[in-house]
């Protein structure tokens, strides 16, 4: 058996995403060789960080056609890659890149693929993974015996290595050939402004059918600013109202949030909603019903009118930060 | 315009989830299955395409008996037409092997579009569109908020929605559509719908009749245990004046370095 991890490593305009430096962490669970991939267009001056964060080899596939994310386009390039290097595991974080991408490569290689996986160990030298299922509700501990066995990893669910300034590792070019994209991206258009994505984000504030109009996310807005730039989510009834769009949506049918922060603002904490944020590290609840549900899985809770307790909050934290 | 829809059942959404004793799989006695919610929207996706170029819409599913009941949902939303692939499902199925049968059984079948939803939600792989697209060799675009479809020249604008952006996509047909929720407002089945889904017939097809073996649906992964989550208890609970309440939630976030 193959001793090597080939991770693919996800850029966007240039920049290395932190899911792709966590994918390497995880890689790095595994043993072995770590072989990174990075595809796009001028990308070259970003093999020097994989190998600070841990890649022993990069390969570089640069071309106008990988300017732009494509699944057709990087699934062929990754295959060949794949077909070069002969690892063990293939694997990229499970953000919409690697989502999309991952069971096209799985699908072309005729591999099993284990998806958002939250731990990844080797038990009698096999891979084991653990990823959640029913959203969250029940965890399944799933292996595979494909060689290589395609994975992605949820992203947070590893951290980053210290970058090791000098260290070594052998950088190459691939060779991109010609390929068919028929699903081409005409253009990628911004939505979130300043604020970073739920999915994303170390800290997430939202607020639920209690915030009563579109106006008073507003409240939320300036908690986020004062908790220094956190994302703002809703409960789908406050997405339903049309108060917030669906992209902000946590749970079950939105967004799975996994941030070390995550403050609950008039919203009761159905079990749709629970499954898409109680594995956030600390869970705020702000409710005036005391027997809100969400109180069951919050650290802290305060009982009471968030259109008061809000605008308090925000004020502390402001005074505490100076 | 022919247009697939693939639908999967899934226990509905409210369901608590049990592991049974011998902690391979789920309690499944007393859970309720419905249409997986994102399949909802590629459903009410495929009947606006139909409304607006006309043509067909075919809903196809691989799984067990009770599946049918999925495909009857959608006949009653006002589908066409429904092809029930009869195939046992382990827990929390692995998704390119659904793919794989699906993609045989779209061989016999014509079509300009497929779509399906984004994720499912009991294996929640989102892997099954990207991977009968390969299987198929055709495009595919997830994660879908937008689409426009012009049948004269073969090709359709999508959007898709990542982190904080959206792609604008032109692609060519056909082509494989997961839908994300935005895409639409499923409707309700009407009771004239309901009532003559109840009269269609459903043919049902084995692995078997696609040249597999087997009664259930291949899978290149094992599931080897299933747990429950790690339990989460309610902590501290403030009750009093906000200014006492959030002095003391402040001093808790300080605690654990938070704020
Ligand atoms: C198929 C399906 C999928 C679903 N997926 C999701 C999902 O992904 N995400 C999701 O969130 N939901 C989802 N739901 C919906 C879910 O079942 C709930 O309906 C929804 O989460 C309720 O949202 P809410 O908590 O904002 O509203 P409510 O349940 O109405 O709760 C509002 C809360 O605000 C509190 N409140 C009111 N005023 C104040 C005030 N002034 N100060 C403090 N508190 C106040 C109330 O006490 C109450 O607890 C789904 C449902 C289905 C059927
Ligand atoms: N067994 C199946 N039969 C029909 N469609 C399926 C099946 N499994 C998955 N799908 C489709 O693929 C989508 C994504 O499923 P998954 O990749 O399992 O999360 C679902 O929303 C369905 O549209």
């Amino acid at each position: 058996m193959s001793d090597k991890i080939l991770v693919i490593a996800e850029q966007r305009d240039g920049q290395l995403k932190k899911p792709a430096l966590e994918a390497l962490a995880a890689a790095k669970v595994l043993g072995g060789t770590v072989v990174a991939l990075v595809m796009g267009q001028g990308i070259g001056d970003l093999a020097e960080t994989l190998v600070a964060h841990g890649a022993d080899e990069v390969r570089v596939a640069d071309s106008a056609d990988l300017a732009l994310y494509s699944g057709e386009g990087y699934a062929t390039v990754a295959a060949s890659v794949v077909k070069e290097v002969g690892p063990k595991v293939v694997l990229a974080s499970a953000t919409a890149m690697g989502k999309d991408l991952m069971p096209r490569l799985a699908a072309k290689l005729g591999a099993g693929l284990i998806s958002d996986c939250t731990s990844l160990e080797v038990e009698d030298g096999r891979l084991v993974a653990t990823r959640p299922v029913f959203a969250g509700k029940a965890f399944a501990k799933v292996t595979t015996s494909s060689e290589p066995a395609v994975v992605t990893v949820r992203p947070k669910a590893y951290t980053p290595l210290e970058p090791a300034e000098g260290r070594d590792g052998e950088v190459s070019d691939v060779d991109v050939g010609d390929l068919v994209i028929r699903a081409m991206v005409r253009e990628v258009v911004k939505t979130a402004g300043e604020r970073p994505d739920v999915a994303e984000a170390d800290i997430v504030v939202s607020g639920g059918r209690g915030m009563k109009g579109p106006e008073n996310f507003k409240l939320l807005e300036e908690l986020a600013d004062a908790l220094g730039g956190a994302a703002v989510g809703a409960s789908r009834a406050a997405v339903d109202a049309g108060w917030m769009p669906h992209s902000a949506q946590v749970g079950q049918t939105g967004k799975v949030v996994t941030p070390a922060l995550y403050v609950a603002c008039g919203i009761s904490g159905a079990i749709q909603h629970l499954a898409g944020m109680s594995r956030a590290k600390c869970i705020v609840a702000i409710n005036k019903d005391p027997d809100a549900p969400i109180f069951e899985v919050a650290d802290y809770g305060i009982v009471g009118d968030l259109f008061k307790v809000v605008p308090l909050l925000t004020e502390e934290i402001k005074k505490l930060k100076g | 315009m022919e247009i697939v829809v693939c639908v999967k059942q899934v226990p509905d959404t409210e369901t608590r989830i049990k592991i049974d004793p011998a902690g391979k799989g789920i309690v499944r006695e007393g859970i309720e299955y419905v249409v997986n919610p994102y399949d909802e929207f590629a459903i009410e996706e495929a009947l606006v395409l139909k409304e607006k170029h006309g043509g067909k819409v075919t809903v196809i599913t691989a799984g067990p008996d009770r599946a049918v009941d999925a495909l009857r949902t959608a006949l009653a939303m006002g589908a066409d037409e429904a092809i029930h692939i009869q195939a046992s499902q382990e827990d929390a199925v692995d998704s390119i092997g659904a793919a794989e049968v699906m993609a045989r059984a779209l061989k016999e079948i014509p079509f300009d579009i497929i779509l399906c939803g984004k994720q499912a939600v009991d294996d929640d792989n989102a892997a099954f569109a990207p991977a009968l697209a390969e299987f198929l060799g055709l495009p595919h675009v997830t994660v879908v908020t937008g689409l426009e479809v012009d049948p004269e020249a073969g090709e359709a604008q999508v959007v898709r929605e990542i982190e904080g952006a959206q792609e604008h996509i032109t692609t060519s047909l056909p082509a494989v559509i997961a839908a994300q929720k935005g895409l639409n407002e499923p409707r309700y089945p009407a009771l004239r719908g309901i009532m003559q889904a109840k009269r269609k017939k459903i043919p049902v097809s084995t692995l078997a009749d696609l040249g597999l073996e087997g009664e259930t649906l291949p899978a290149r992964t094992e599931v080897l245990s299933m747990m429950p989550p790690p339990p989460r208890e309610g902590g501290e609970k403030y009750e009093g004046e906000p200014e006492e309440t959030v002095a003391r939630l402040i001093k808790a976030l300080q605690a654990e370095k938070l704020v």
